[in-house]
């Protein structure tokens, strides 16, 4: 998307609301929406002051750049718009957060969360030899593997993400995958920067990232993330950088369709969010309840929003890190935790180390601990898996 | 005026209260075409206390209020046309009550047409409330102030005739219920058997109170709907036409749509009938009795039966119909507004010349629409034209052609439904002295500082 064609566009948004709901309309699922309620925070509010800002009817502000980047980039209104620019959507958030960046007014968190990128590689701002710390023993990725298992900020850093890394490395390991890590080489993948409109960083990103897997032969890619599976499979190519992606709930799937992994039974009641970048990004829908159902024991219980009408965890557009939904009982995450909590589940798989992360949070303040177990995918299914083979 | 602001956020909170800028601006506007203002605050209460006391405080430092549902009125009934505080009702999101068996259900003033029509499909399957083709975040109290209609409208009357009761504050700030809960704890009438204090507040767009509680009369859900097209050629066999499907009393809701693009439905006037049942049999006596009573037509070949695809008729059996939305972009531009003035179905044939007449005339594209009212008492007819929000000029025909259409219609004797400013001076200007000074009075009384939406209902 060019910044020009967002410019020429945008007044299309009659701010209809049809974008504030899931496809029926029993709640509301933009996340901003719900969090703040002032219809500024909605998708059609936020596209009508970019465009009163281009216009010159109103001038930046803190204000107006805070509301730009609370969006999540979740892609719900994208789902529920009736126009036929709805899939222009997110580029158009993305193209005015991209002229604000170039404008050098964006908010403090933002600008934080860059500097941190490019200085460390990762916007938690923590030091790129610690990147592979969690990861004792784990094979670097050399030629000839088949695949290269590209970790990401959360999986090398976050306390939470760390765990669900130590997971599928150890699923992986015992069903026979071959695969590697890159270690303290691997930088970020670049989703969160790209839908935050940091251009220029981005494509910093993606081409030492393309390089370094070139040099090392990578021919497949397995993402612990979402984010980094969406921009590796969407925006990467734009660049010339074409690898097979597989985000690594696929996988697992694969390898217990072809009894690599033998689940054993557990007794738990299990409802799923479907992440962002995973569902509504890319449609992979079926592949992580597969796997969930293959595990004997296992009821897999929906929550009302799901799928494409999953409710956000508030963490998308690096508000993991920023967070700048925070502060209320109407935060993305306690809404979508309390709404687990409500099918009966007594854990709530997910797939993503944001989610992981925010949810993890939310369960606490919401005071769901030792009530609502939140997992990764790959914690449930070692979990399944005999001791010798973990 | 930071003083009340300080104000504002003692009552709601500070999340809940802005004189930002970009909150003055929005709620400034609406998607139509009338000239925004800005508001100098928004606000979003949660409960009716909040709601008094804002009132309350507007009461002391003079300063104007603007109730506000969605905003999707598109006249600029929410513009604040002499700035103050607009209160954004849709924190106010709670369903109180269902009575299933007097069919009512209790709503706060900010819950939307979406969130009721979802609940009662989950937890009252067999109940319905009349839901309008307006967006779904729209509301049931914002919708009935302005008289709207909705699917059951041609069974039932207006929107505004289902209501139930009413909880209002006053512009004075006091709390006030309207029909039987004023005198015990049902819902059951909105006046009958005592003096029908409702129509204080239904139609005067806001400027006598704030809805803060709705009473709405809920209604069968039958099992099966169905969809029959009728088109003809001639629009001044429409009238005839719906004259006899309404002497059937067999049909849900009719609706008439003319529209010149795509090109194939150009020159054709459609006759949307919308048939409800709990069974193929009550279902087939149904279609044939409207067959029947329509069959003349279909003889002298002036009109016919339309096949429709599955994708149109889901589109149409959508309630709200989501793909209505969408003219707004037929010019790539995301406008339109349009004039909705009820009319004696007579009216019909001379309304849908004009339509089309204005849209040749000012260079717009139209949408010619007509939702019949009660059987056939009257109907509303839509004058609708899109628009390019980034083309000033093409507004500015927009606006011209909407404006001739009010004033045509007005001549004719049809009353302007919820009317934009310049609309309410044309039906001022043509209403009977006496009942402009009873409005006045009423006005004043209940107002006595003019502080609700002030330039509404205002007479020169």
């Amino acid at each position: 998307m060019q910044q020009q064609d967002y410019i020429s566009q945008i007044h299309r948004c009659f701010r209809c609301g049809y974008c504030k709901f899931p496809t029926d309309y029993s709640s509301l699922n933009c996340p901003t929406y719900r969090r703040f309620r002032f219809d500024t925070y909605s998708t059609g509010g936020r596209l009508w002051l970019i465009y009163a800002w281009l216009k010159g009817e109103i001038e930046w502000s803190e204000h107006l750049a805070e509301i730009l980047y609370t969006c999540t980039t979740c892609k719900n209104c994208t789902e529920q718009c009736p126009m036929k620019f709805a899939p222009d959507i997110v580029d158009w958030i993305v193209g005015a957060r991209s002229d604000m960046v170039e404008k050098g007014r964006i908010p403090p968190r933002v600008a934080h969360f860059f500097e941190a990128v490019y200085g460390y590689g990762n916007p938690l701002k923590l030091l790129r030899s610690d990147r592979a710390a969690w990861a004792k023993g784990t094979k670097m990725y050399t030629p000839g593997d088949q695949y290269l298992l590209y970790v990401g900020c959360l999986g090398s850093y976050d306390e939470n993400g760390q765990k669900m890394a130590r997971s599928l490395v150890d699923v992986f390991n015992a069903a026979g995958v071959s695969f590697g890590i890159l270690g303290s080489d691997e930088e970020c993948c670049g989703n969160e920067v790209y839908m935050l409109g940091e251009m220029g960083l981005f494509q910093t990103l993606v081409e030492k990232n393309s390089q370094k897997f070139k040099e090392l032969g990578v021919k497949k890619i397995i993402t612990i993330c979402p984010h980094g599976y969406n921009v590796m499979k969407n925006r990467y190519p734009a660049s010339g950088a074409n690898f097979e992606i597989y985000h690594y709930s696929q996988l697992l799937n694969d390898l217990i369709e072809k009894d690599k992994i033998k689940p054993s039974r557990i007794e738990a009641k299990v409802t799923y969010q479907d992440p962002c970048f995973l569902g509504r990004y890319n449609n992979v829908y079926e592949e992580p309840r597969q796997v969930l159902r293959s595990i004997p024991g296992l009821e897999l219980l929906e929550m009302k929003r799901n799928r494409a009408d999953a409710s956000c965890c508030g963490g998308g557009s690096g508000n993991f890190v920023m967070d700048l939904l925070a502060g209320s009982d109407e935060s993305p995450a306690r809404v979508r935790v309390r709404e687990a909590y409500d099918t009966g589940a007594d854990t709530l798989a997910v797939a993503c180390p944001s989610c992981l992360t925010m949810f993890t949070d939310a369960v606490k303040t919401e005071d769901l601990d030792g009530k609502l177990a939140v997992k990764d995918i790959s914690q449930i299914v070692r979990e399944s898996l005999p001791a010798k083979k973990r | 005026m930071s003083d009340v602001y300080e104000a504002l956020v003692n009552i709601v909170g500070k999340d809940y209260a802005s004189n930002h800028r970009e909150e003055r601006y929005f709620y400034g506007r609406d998607p139509g075409l009338m000239t925004p203002h800005e508001a100098d605050y928004a606000v979003m209460p949660r409960t009716t206390e909040e709601v008094q006391e804002i009132v309350k405080l507007a009461n002391r430092e003079k300063v104007p209020i603007v109730p506000k549902g969605a905003g999707l009125a598109l006249t600029g009934l929410v513009i604040p046309l002499k700035g103050g505080i607009v209160i954004d009702m849709k924190r106010m999101d709670k369903i109180l009550e269902v009575n299933e068996s007097a069919r009512y259900v209790v709503v706060e003033g900010g819950v939307s047409q979406g969130a009721l029509r979802e609940y009662l499909k989950e937890h009252h399957p067999n109940l319905r409330h009349s839901v309008p083709e307006a967006p779904p975040i729209t509301t049931i109290a914002a919708n009935v102030v302005i008289h709207g209609q909705g699917r059951l409208t041609n069974q039932y009357g207006f929107n505004s005739d289902m209501v139930n009761g009413l909880e209002v504050v006053l512009p004075t700030g006091e709390i006030c219920k309207i029909g039987s809960c004023s005198v015990g704890p049902y819902w059951f009438s909105k006046g009958p058997p005592l003096p029908d204090l409702s129509g204080l507040f239904l139609g005067w767009l806001g400027t006598t109170g704030i809805l803060t509680k709705v009473g709405l009369k809920l209604y069968p859900k039958k099992k099966i709907k169905d969809l029959e097209v009728f088109v003809t050629d001639k629009e001044d066999l429409v009238p005839d036409i719906i004259f006899k499907i309404t002497h059937t009393e067999m049909v849900e809701d009719l609706a008439i749509w003319a529209q010149e693009r795509p090109l194939m439905f150009r020159g054709n006037y459609h006759i949307n009938i919308f048939i409800t049942a709990d069974s193929e049999d009550e279902l087939e006596l149904k279609r044939k009795m409207v067959y029947d009573s329509v069959q003349e037509y279909v003889d002298s070949k002036d009109a016919g039966f339309m096949t429709i695809n599955l994708d149109m008729k889901r589109d149409f059996m959508d309630n709200p119909q989501k793909s209505m939305t969408a003219f707004a972009d037929v010019r790539r531009g995301g406008g339109f507004e349009y004039a909705g003035p009820i009319i004696p179905m007579e009216l019909y044939p001379e309304c849908a010349r004009k339509v089309a007449e204005l849209a040749i005339k000012y260079r717009v594209v139209y949408g010619g629409s007509g939702r019949v009212i009660h059987g056939g008492h009257c109907m509303m007819f839509s004058f609708a034209y899109t628009f390019n929000r980034a083309d000033l000029d093409e507004m500015g025909r927009a606006r011209r052609a909407l404006h001739e259409a009010a004033e045509f219609v007005a001549d004719k004797g049809g009353v302007l439904w919820k009317p934009n400013i310049d609309e309410q001076k044309i039906m001022m200007e043509r209403m009977d002295p006496n009942t402009l000074k009873l409005m006045t009075d009423i006005k004043k009384l209940l107002d006595p500082n003019g502080i609700m939406n002030p330039g509404n209902w205002e007479a020169s």
